[in-house]
């Protein structure tokens, strides 16, 4: 693993590209730090994927197969024909730029092939051409060039440096999206056997186990049982859950990163302590071990494998007999289930429309899906009254919400988040506009590349963010970063550490539980994280 | 390729377009073939390219809704949702497409990095930058009004709405300094802004390091083009004048297929017809497509309602799945163990050291 830079080093940026050499003659170099580890052979096969073997993409060698430029060119053709999106993407941009300084990777690194128009540009080349007489007649003065090897690894490079975040499509005058063009080059780039290990593996144990962390039922279950323990050291109460329950009449569904490492886990614990206050008010729920991950990292792989991951859902929900589902807080796990679920696996009409059964609120908006995300739920709750909220408990929080870049600009849910913060702590604070909501700035480590291996390149992709957050920290004092996904809970504690030394990371749901006043709990003394809560910094009692 | 060399072939291949007419018709009076043939051929080029284009991008289906959304969706009636830049259903689509067409919205949100690392801290702040959307929005519509206002040669008589378009155009009433007042018309404000524009447009792309990268041939060459488009036609009115009525008789010849070809019209009509007609025949082959594509893109013309309406994929084919039967077939033994509920259970339940081999049996 590569050294990462001192934030000092790492903060010395040109964004200036060459003057004199254009795109086409420079060929990047595969640096440690910068890009993930190739996907593994064992990975590959356990789910049939094309080309298993070993490989590096730091060696000169990656092991091709025999035909790959002709794989790739069918593959091409074969996503120009199924997707007009692609299609419309690789022929109207017209290089205006607005999208150039929009990504939070170019603006990290510096890096011009890190533009979104210029990654993209990478893959149109190829399209020129292979598909368009300008291209096949003019060659590079018509912008195309010849898929070579050294082409393709400059492709594999860049399509993994890419968090599929949408910044850039929000910008863009016709609305090309970047993410859709990196979804489409890695389902390429997969098809010749190029993955990289830190999707293909979460991906091979999500398929056999149900969720990316390879997690095993009892081991599931052994975890659970720990947040109980803990629960009811803070608490006092016993709060269990029901595994894989048939009849329940909701099914819960979270990622499974939340029951892994720390701080989802104190997210997770919310969830649980929310579902035991709602258990006496008629909330009837159960966990499933087989469909024990929200999250999709077949997503990062190809439509095909996002499918087979995501079927889970609707077969778990079929098999015990629930009436719908709710899904925790997640970023590309709601992309996916708001824009492809029902596409993929639907219809499920063997659910019902979600309704609460608290507060009687339809959820109109997921009259299809049946799935109900627990920010829309908990914001109904606390809207009808239902939660009995103490905010000061998290009064030695200083709280800024980031938004994760799929619930923003591939679902839209901004106001409910807010609504529960708000409810929940006493102290919010807002990064400065043009970084949050619709604009919200990527984490930088999303879309698969929460590896270890790239560190530096997160860290650069994570500037942007970390800049804002810097900026209400300097300002206000923050000193909790709230957000909506696990992707974010696992990586913003990096982020934070090291350009924002003094700034923790919290799941929403963490919040609500440390404010939630319980009948017959003792008094609490600390928070879920067994960090004394405001004014019990003398008490003994931990 | 470097940019020198994009702005090199791109200037060589504009040059070479007007000599050709100005050769063409100046030195060997090919007047049939430059005033109707090739922009017969340009139209015909045009029209069908476009269509074709079109039904292309038609042909390839949308199996998913992907909008981007760029505000709050539709969910409680307590929170403002915004139907505009997140449109539950097809009115919402409708304005965010007319605003989107029309006004450049995505464009007007653009804003411009400023990354400044003093002592070793960085500052990241996103500037006010509405020029890139000014000048395009300037361009366009001045391109539409100069358009509209062509009209009056090619239709006798002229429509009212070219008149009040005159009018207002030229509402400044400016003579080109310093022949005001001496019989040279007055001037457009439309020219003035459509040459500003392009002018910008091309300095953008020369000036901002960035633009300069990513630029390509086919980004210059059609800025030249319609730069030269313009400043033939600007070189028509103000200076060298031609003989417009021998012009409209030669454009309304075109527009009703009998075309006829007038004595002595200027060279200059020929370079600027044949440059238009070099623009509109590149047009279906090129990135100036985004004006037709810009209907069909995904991520701004689709609702953002995938969960209470169901979207289908025409192509959707079923997949390989890990079933829970499968799953619980490898795990069975240790759910059981930590007492979760499983399906089948296994036989001899005294003896749980055995079972694998059981269980494979089942």
């Amino acid at each position: 693993m590569a050294d990462t830079p001192k934030p000092d080093e790492l903060a010395k940026i040109d964004h200036t590209p060459l003057v004199f050499r254009g795109w086409m003659d420079t060929q990047p170099e595969i640096r440690p730090g910068i890009a993930c580890y190739g996907s593994k052979s064992k990975d590959l096969k356990y789910v049939d994927m094309p080309n298993p073997r070993d490989w590096s993409p730091f060696d000169d060698d990656w092991k091709l197969p025999e035909n790959w430029q002709e794989t790739i060119h069918e593959g091409f053709k074969d996503r120009l024909d199924r997707f007009r999106s692609f299609k419309l993407f690789m022929d109207i941009c017209v290089r205006c730029g607005a999208c150039a300084d929009k990504c939070h990777f170019f603006i990290g690194s510096g890096d011009p092939k890190n533009m979104p128009v210029m990654r993209a540009e990478l893959l149109r080349s190829v399209y020129r051409k292979k598909f368009t007489v300008g291209g096949k007649l003019l060659g590079r003065l018509a912008g195309a060039r010849e898929l070579t090897e050294d082409a393709l690894k400059e492709l594999w490079y860049y399509l993994y440096q890419c968090t599929e975040c949408r910044r850039c499509s929000l910008f863009c005058p016709y609305g090309i999206d970047m993410a859709e063009i990196t979804i489409m080059g890695r389902e390429l780039t997969n098809l010749v056997g190029l993955n990289i290990d830190w999707i293909a593996a979460p991906v091979a144990n999500c398929y056999r186990t149900g969720n990316h962390l390879g997690i095993q039922p009892h081991a599931y279950k052994d975890m659970l049982d720990f947040f109980t323990d803990e629960i009811e050291d803070i608490t006092g109460l016993r709060m269990e859950q029901d595994l894989n329950r048939k009849g329940a009449e909701i099914l819960f569904i979270t990622p499974s990163g939340d029951v892994f490492a720390d701080p989802g886990t104190f997210t997770c614990m919310g969830y649980m302590m929310l579902f035991h206050y709602l258990k006496d008010l008629g909330l009837d729920i159960t966990w499933s071990t087989y469909a024990s991950e929200g999250g999709n990292f077949g997503y990062f792989t190809s439509h095909e494998m996002a499918k087979r991951l995501n079927a889970k859902m609707y077969a778990e929900a079929k098999r015990l007999g629930v009436k719908w589902i709710l899904g925790g807080e997640c970023g590309h796990m709601w992309r996916v289930l708001n824009q492809y679920m029902d596409t993929f696996n639907g219809p499920a009409d063997f659910l019902e429309e979600p309704v609460s059964p608290i507060t009687g609120t339809r959820f109109e908006n997921a009259k299809t899906t049946k799935m109900t995300h627990i920010i829309e739920f908990t914001a109904d709750l606390i809207k009808n009254n239902k939660l009995k909220l103490d905010p000061s408990r998290n009064d030695n929080l200083k709280v800024t919400f980031h938004d994760s870049c799929n619930p923003a600009r591939g679902m839209g849910i901004l106001e409910e988040p807010r609504y529960v913060i708000k409810n929940v702590c006493n102290n919010f604070y807002e990064m400065p506009p043009g970084t949050i909501r619709e604009q919200t700035f990527c984490c930088g480590s999303g879309a698969g590349l929460n590896a270890g291996e790239n560190m530096e390149s997160r860290m650069r992709g994570g500037l942007p963010r970390a800049n804002a957050v810097k900026f209400v920290h300097e300002k206000h004092d923050v000193n909790m970063l709230a957000c909506i996904c696990a992707i974010d809970r696992a990586v913003l504690p990096n982020l934070m550490e090291y350009w924002v030394p003094d700034v923790e990371v919290t799941g929403v749901h963490e919040m609500v539980a440390n404010a939630l006043v319980f009948e017959g709990e003792k008094k609490r003394t600390t928070d879920l994280r067994g960090e004394p809560l405001p004014g019990m910094e003398d008490e003994e009692d931990v | 390729m470097n940019f020198i060399i994009s702005i090199l072939f791109s200037g060589f291949a504009v040059s070479t377009l007007i000599l050709i007419p100005w050769v063409g018709v100046g030195a060997f009076d090919l007047r049939v073939l430059f005033g109707v043939i090739v922009p017969y051929a340009a139209m015909a080029t045009f029209f069908i390219g476009i269509i074709v284009r079109v039904i292309d991008w038609g042909k390839s289906p949308v199996p998913f809704r992907i909008p981007t959304t760029a505000g709050q969706e539709w969910s409680f009636p307590w929170i403002k949702s915004n139907p505009i830049d997140n449109p539950r259903g097809t009115g919402g689509v409708i304005v965010r497409m007319i605003l989107e067409v029309l006004l450049f919205r995505s464009l007007f949100r653009n804003t411009r990095l400023e990354y400044r690392n003093a002592d070793s801290s960085p500052r990241i702040d996103y500037e006010w930058e509405k020029w890139l959307w000014l000048a395009a929005l300037a361009f366009h519509w001045a391109f539409l009004v100069i358009f509209l206002r062509h009209f009056r040669f090619f239709m006798e008589p002229i429509p009212s709405f070219v008149h009040l378009l005159d009018n207002l155009d030229g509402f400044l009433q400016l003579g080109v300094l310093p022949f005001n007042g001496l019989g040279v018309p007055c001037v457009y404000i439309s020219d003035l802004l459509m040459l500003a524009a392009v002018t910008y447009l091309f300095f953008r792309r020369l000036y901002i390091p960035q633009m300069r990268y990513i630029s390509l041939p086919a980004d210059y060459f059609p800025l030249f083009l319609i730069l030269a488009l313009g400043l033939t036609g600007v070189l028509m009115r103000y200076f060298l004048r031609v003989d417009i009525t021998a012009v409209k008789e030669l454009a309304i010849g075109l527009f009703k297929f009998s075309p006829t070809v007038p004595e002595g019209i200027g060279v200059i009509f020929y370079i600027h017809l044949f440059i238009l007609s070099v623009l509109i025949a590149y047009f279906p082959f090129s990135k100036l497509m985004h004006f037709a594509g810009v209907f069909l893109s995904p991520t701004r013309n689709l609702s953002n309602n995938n969960r209470f309406v169901r979207h289908v994929n025409p192509w959707d084919y079923p997949v390989q799945t890990h079933t829970y039967d499968e799953y619980e077939d490898e795990f069975r033994e240790r759910m059981i163990e930590v007492g979760l509920p499983v399906e089948k259970e296994i036989e001899p339940k005294e003896e749980p050291k055995e079972e694998p081999k059981e269980e494979e049996k089942e």
